[in-house]
């Protein structure tokens, strides 16, 4: 089982990964391609029953880190291991093993009731089906999706797509869950519902998460860990008394947005 | 497999409550056939036979093509959901599932197919068959596993269409191409049996043949099919299906290994 021990030690070990597109400017004939470093070097290591929130600025990288991750983006350089696998090379393998959303996007089925979605996740994932149907009870409880399952996906509020796409990617019991602004465009209500749920799976089932998000309140209520991404770069990387610390006059929103003016002065 | 067997599944009901547009389809492709049959009629009164083919022939085939519109949608623009997902960068979901993207959506789509061909193609051919002469099939068992080829077919090469996206992100132009070039080459607009025999011979070989012309030809069991028997228009069928989606899956890898998968 050296994959079982490799996880153990980091779930995530990213060393040196960066991303390099390139762009077409100008008219034809006159085009000229430059190459844009969208990640320029990130090293990030995250532990079994972490939680850690990514932080940053609009196109600071922080999309494009997750989609590394996730094997969906193949890093220009550096190395990289989540849950043990290559994830660019091993993408569907990985697939099985971590549970991924982005608020910005459904994986579920547009025009079906949610439920469908939910089910499938069973021969998607090859979950057995009593403990399908065990999980799948105890998340519609605890996200009370019960009153909507039966709803098209397409009818449902941002609120109640969200809680449904975070059960689809919890389903198979993933060691890692892996969320890009989960929480973006949420009442605080939905927003409160999220993050205690997400802080109890931590706590219970000792899952490991990963999120990027613009809600300081995201951190403060859920994370230790804090990973502050700007112009490509990790500008911080610490618990967040250690961000506090670095100013302690003022409060967290501004010792964050100073973070994002002098980033490209770090190391 | 199991997972391919609930995601045909979910494809065909997806598509069950598109019902006004179905019924829609239907009346459409009738009414083209119709028109178009009658064409062929005046033709072929004027000459009784052409390379083959007489009227009834050529009318059972405008009407088979015209059944096929829905399972194929050789006419209709970007018809897999995927262009769009490719666009705005939702594809990156259809990514993080532990399937291969190909096979996913060919599920989806033959779910798809399969109620496009009991709801629209069926009812249409019906209306054919209540207007005019047409002819029984030939070889009813190769007639099935024929169209059960045109299904895999059609979406082959949809889907190779659709992955050009990831290279040139709007697919619309290509579609509005091919929407024109597919249909005459499948034999969709007009039996290939009327254009100059040297002409007809090189497009019964090309795929889009394969989607009209070749099952037509094995339902009316024609000898002009390759090797001049069913069995050689089912060859020449799954020959290409399997080049397609070989294709398909060559290209899927390089687009998601090279290409950027769009949006933040």
């Amino acid at each position: 089982m050296t994959t079982e021990e490799h996880t153990a030690r980091a779930m995530v070990e990213a060393v040196g990964i960066g991303r390099d597109f390139t762009v077409a400017e100008g008219r034809f004939p006159r085009r000229v391609k430059r190459v844009v470093p969208a990640v320029r070097s990130i090293d990030l290591t995250v532990r079994p029953g972490e939680i850690v929130a990514c932080l940053g600025p609009n196109g600071a990288g922080k999309s494009s880190t997750m989609k590394m991750l996730t094997g969906i983006l193949s890093p220009t350089r550096g190395s990289l291991r989540v849950a043990g696998l290559e994830p660019s090379r091993r993408r569907t393998t990985l697939a099985r093993r971590i549970g991924v959303v982005f608020g910005q996007r459904t994986g579920l089925w547009w025009d079906l009731p949610l439920r469908d979605s939910l089910e499938l996740t069973r021969h998607l994932y090859r979950v057995p089906a009593a403990e399908h149907a065990h999980r799948y009870a105890e998340l519609t409880e605890l996200l009370e999706l019960g009153p909507f399952l039966s709803t098209p996906v397409r009818q449902l509020s941002l609120g109640q797509r969200m809680r449904g796409d975070l059960t689809a990617a919890l389903l198979h019991n993933p060691r890692l869950l892996v969320l890009d602004e989960p929480t973006i465009g949420l009442d605080v209500v939905s927003k409160a519902t999220i993050r205690s749920f997400l802080a109890r799976l931590n706590r219970e089932e000792g899952t490991t998460i990963l999120l990027t998000t613009h809600d300081l309140g995201d951190v403060e209520r859920l994370c230790e860990r804090v990973v502050v991404i700007d112009r490509g770069s990790v500008a911080f990387d610490g618990g967040l008394d250690g961000l506090r610390a670095r100013d302690p006059g003022s409060d967290i929103e501004t010792v964050v947005a100073g973070l994002y003016r002098d980033g490209a002065a770090r190391p | 497999m199991l997972v391919h067997g609930a995601v045909y599944a979910r494809g065909l009901r997806r598509y069950s409550t598109y019902r006004a547009a179905t019924l829609a389809g239907v009346l459409t492709n009738s009414v083209f056939g119709a028109i178009n049959a009658m064409v062929l009629l005046a033709l072929f009164g004027a000459r009784p036979e052409i390379n083959g083919y007489d009227a009834t022939d050529a009318v059972t085939q405008v009407f088979i093509g015209q059944a096929l519109i829905g399972v194929t949608l050789i006419i209709s623009g970007p018809s897999l959901d995927l262009s769009t997902r490719i666009r705005t960068g939702d594809v990156a979901m259809d990514l993080l599932r532990p399937v291969p993207l190909q096979s996913w959506w060919l599920a989806q789509d033959l779910g798809r197919a399969t109620f496009a061909f009991a709801w629209r193609g069926l009812p249409t051919f019906a209306v054919g068959a209540l207007l005019f002469d047409l002819a029984a099939p030939d070889a009813p068992l190769a007639t099935v596993v024929s169209l059960l080829l045109v299904a895999v077919l059609g979406f082959a090469l949809r889907y190779l269409y659709t992955l050009s996206g990831f290279w040139i992100l709007d697919v619309r132009g290509l579609w509005t191409l091919m929407g024109f070039v597919g249909p005459v080459a499948a034999g969709m607009m007009l039996p290939l049996a009327l254009f100059p025999a040297p002409v007809a011979d090189v497009l019964r070989l090309l795929p889009w043949a394969s989607l009209v012309q070749i099952p037509a030809e094995i339902y009316l069991g024609k000898d002009t099919l390759p090797g001049g028997s069913a069995l050689g228009g089912l060859a020449l069928q799954a020959g290409w299906a399997t080049v397609l989606l070989g294709l398909g899956a060559w290209v899927t890898g390089r687009a998601t290994r090279k290409v950027v998968v769009q949006g933040g």
